[in-house]
């Protein structure tokens, strides 16, 4: 039973079949098998959100999931929310706001800030760092990347008034 | 790191996971979430040979009130117990901890069951059942039974599960009338493991504490109901025998010593948590005095 496992997923709306060994996480699946190097690899063990991705709409850590799991899922990853503009305005005020260095943090807290974003438009600061909080960034110091969450928070209000 | 090589079997039903750890027993492990067994395998702490994944069976999920009675699924992520109405209704205290259980991402694959079975001293929710007096509905090899989660938590890690067990579901009282709970923890930053906490469930007559029950997270080798509690019920509470019952409190843990905190901090903190959750739930600022860490 440890030879490899047939499964079927959908990425970024895209039909994946592969074969996997059982011990394979998601972030190596995603990374190593299907070359989108956007998830990152950091800390292995759940703690920096480096890895962050949706599975099923919700954000998981790619680290703690084996790929096996994922069979019959739908996985989106950054490529996905970047290539389909789904937070075309929340990497603008990154960069805008320069809300990012070296840049390894960022498609987790872009995953995690969107989570956010979807579920509560109007977010306070707090709240913010609280949904963030999972993520580890050791450049920004975070109050950009909190500026620029609160900024798409409001223009996307303004958009919508 | 990587996780060392495992065979890998989905399970089909409960009967077909128990077979399974009937078959395999120690060298097998139950992946649920897999919020602490994959890190630690990640890390190589456990290199277990099967995992038996019982991630599909639909029949753990959920929570439901039952008569008097609350159950919750073990599949019950930490993210359901925040969303769901049941719970604010029946048992609020659950949805206290679980906003400090790690993070959102975390939250959406942790598991009730997982949890309890993990037996992490310094996790949340063990320190909730305890102080809820709930209990955990287990199946094996001869069939289901209860275990009370005064009995069930054992030592670091440890609980009565035995191998070929499966933790299926946990029941607990609904909350009564005059019913009011309190959860804090001291912890680095939040969502980290907790340096001290305490859970607590209380039921109000008056002024006074007609039950209260303290379930301490963090201060020993598994969660602890205080018995000092039994010093606050039932009578009118002042100052000096809220002292009492603090250094009751303190005479009565056992904390451990570790890079976070020493015993004698522990047992401080606790004394702070204990002070504070009187003074909270009786809404008796004046008792207040010895609430600052």
């Amino acid at each position: 039973m440890t030879a490899p496992v047939a499964i079927s997923l959908m990425v970024n709306n895209e039909r994946v079949e592969a074969h996997v060994l059982p011990r394979l996480n998601l972030a190596d699946f995603l990374r190593e098998h299907l070359k989108l190097t956007g998830t990152h690899v950091g800390c292995e063990h759940g703690v920096c959100g480096a890895c962050t991705v949706r599975v099923e709409g919700e954000i998981v850590r790619s680290c703690l999931m084996l790929a096996v799991q994922v069979d019959g899922a739908s996985v989106e990853t950054i490529e996905g929310l970047s290539d389909s503009g789904e937070i075309a305005d929340l990497q603008a005020a990154f960069r805008d706001r320069n809300a990012l260095q070296c840049g390894f943090c960022t498609p987790g807290m872009l995953m995690a800030a969107q989570d956010l974003l979807r579920e509560n438009r109007r977010p306070a600061r707090e709240e913010i760092r609280e949904h963030l909080s999972g993520n580890y960034c050791r450049c920004t110091g975070y109050q950009a990347i909190i500026d620029a969450v609160e900024n798409t928070a409001r223009a996307r209000l303004e958009r919508s008034a | 790191m990587k996780a060392s090589a495992f065979a890998y079997a989905r399970a089909t039903s409960v009967a077909n996971a128990l077979e399974l750890l009937a078959v395999h027993g120690e060298k097998a492990r139950v992946l649920s979430g897999g919020q602490s067994l994959i890190p630690a395998m990640n890390l190589r702490l456990v290199s277990p040979e099967l995992i038996v994944d019982i991630g599909d069976l639909r029949e753990l999920r959920g929570i439901a009130v039952k008569g008097e009675m609350l159950v919750i699924g073990a599949l019950t992520r930490h993210a359901d117990l925040l969303k769901s109405s049941h719970i604010v209704k029946c048992a609020p205290l659950l949805a206290a901890a679980a906003a400090h259980v790690a993070h959102p991402a975390i939250r959406n694959r942790g598991t009730v069951g997982g949890s309890l079975a993990q037996a992490d001293p310094a996790s949340e929710l063990p320190a909730c059942m305890l102080a809820l007096g709930a209990t955990m509905v287990v199946r094996g090899p001869t069939g289901e039974r209860r275990i009370a989660a005064e009995d069930f938590f054992t030592g670091i890690y440890e609980t009565k599960l035995a191998p070929e067990d499966l933790l299926v579901a946990v029941e607990l009282p609904v909350a009564r009338k005059g019913s009011a709970h309190f959860f804090q923890e001291f912890a680095r930053r939040h969502g980290d493991y907790a340096i001290v906490g305490l859970a607590a469930q209380a039921r109000l007559e008056g002024d006074n504490f007609a039950d209260l029950q303290l379930g301490y997270f963090a201060v020993g080798d598994k969660p602890v109901l205080a018995k000092a509690a039994a010093k606050l019920t039932g009578v009118a509470i002042a100052p000096a025998l809220l002292a009492e019952a603090a250094a009751a409190l303190s005479d009565e843990l056992d904390p451990h010593e570790d890079q976070q905190a020493t015993a004698a901090m522990r047992r401080h903190l606790a004394k702070v948590l204990l002070t504070r959750c009187v003074a909270t739930l009786l809404n008796r600022p004046d008792l207040h005095a010895g609430g600052s860490a």
